[in-house]
């Protein structure tokens, strides 16, 4: 079996370079070598993959409600506030 | 919530209505920005009665503070530059300065990697440090399992039990899709020690959820 060109970087940088790579972060040079790991190496694409899911799960996390009495207080500082005679600006 | 230049344009007009004394620009950006805030505060008291405090001062400063508002940063920057600075101010009085002392510091202290070691082939080996134990993939289904109550309930946890610094950054970054050159702004941290901090929160959030879906 012959060793797939890994673009000179082992498993192990990869899964460190992720980010960079994800954030488009990485030198010309890092990226084309990180591509080419990725043509060579299906385990290393599960990986990229598992990040970007990660990276989706985190952003369709549900959304909270916003709590009447915060807001209700908050408007009546703010109604204070505008009628202070000599209020900024 | 990804920082649109239309949104930018929006909140300026709610803010020159919000200096005029129009209520109803006020409510709309407590209703936008209620959620995020109150979601970065807790990163730093860890209770809710508190951080629900520490927001409401937040937009008491927003109100005595507008005539000090410089048009150069985005509303949405000062806004969360209040809270943080009032939520350290906070987390210093109940003694817990020590473990926000410095973002730089958490991020370039020494971590653990990203996968453990043991993952990967021994220095001897004609592989080594390629994949001794790969990861698989999550398969068809995994969007409806990443999806899954039970998978936020445990990507809930795994960010509370992330050090303060990466709850912060991945908190803002992808929760609240803000691009990193806000965070940046916000927590003072440079973009290097920003993607660092992202680089492990992400890591391990990952690897949280490799183990969930054997």
């Amino acid at each position: 079996m012959t060793m797939p060109d890994l673009g000179g970087l082992t498993c192990k940088e990869m899964v460190e370079l992720v980010t960079d790579y994800l954030e488009d972060a990485l030198p010309t040079d890092i990226r084309a070598r990180f591509d080419q790991h990725l043509t060579g190496c299906d385990p290393c694409v599960v990986y990229v993959e598992q990040m970007r899911q990660t990276i989706a799960a985190l952003g369709c996390l549900p959304e909270e409600s916003i709590d009447e009495n915060a807001l209700n207080a908050l408007t009546e500082h703010f109604r204070r506030w505008r009628a202070e005679p000599n209020r900024e600006p | 919530m990804p920082m649109t230049s239309q949104r930018v344009d929006e909140d300026a007009d709610l803010f020159a209505g919000l200096k005029r004394g129009d209520e109803a620009a006020f409510v709309t950006l407590v209703q936008r920005y209620q959620r995020p805030l109150l979601r970065l505060a807790i990163v730093y008291c860890r209770n809710l009665a508190v951080a629900e405090e520490i927001v409401q001062d937040t937009w008491l400063g927003v109100i005595r503070g507008i005539g000090r508002f410089e048009e150069r940063a985005t509303f949405k920057t000062w806004l969360f530059q209040i809270l943080v600075n009032r939520a350290r101010t906070r987390a210093a009085q109940e003694g817990r300065a020590g473990s926000f002392s410095s973002l730089e510091e958490e991020a370039e202290a020494a971590s653990e990697p990203a996968v453990p070691p043991e993952r990967f082939r021994g220095a001897d080996d004609k592989w080594a440090n390629n994949w001794a134990v790969p990861p698989q993939s999550w398969g068809e289904s995994s969007d409806a399992r990443l999806l899954a109550a039970e998978t936020i309930e445990l990507v809930k946890q795994a960010i509370s039990t992330l050090p303060p610094a990466q709850q912060q950054v991945i908190t803002l970054r992808d929760i609240e899709g803000w691009p990193a050159e806000d965070v940046c702004n916000v927590l003072t941290i440079s973009e290097t020690n920003q993607r660092v901090l992202l680089h492990r929160a992400r890591s391990r959030v990952r690897a949280l959820l490799e183990k969930h879906f054997k």
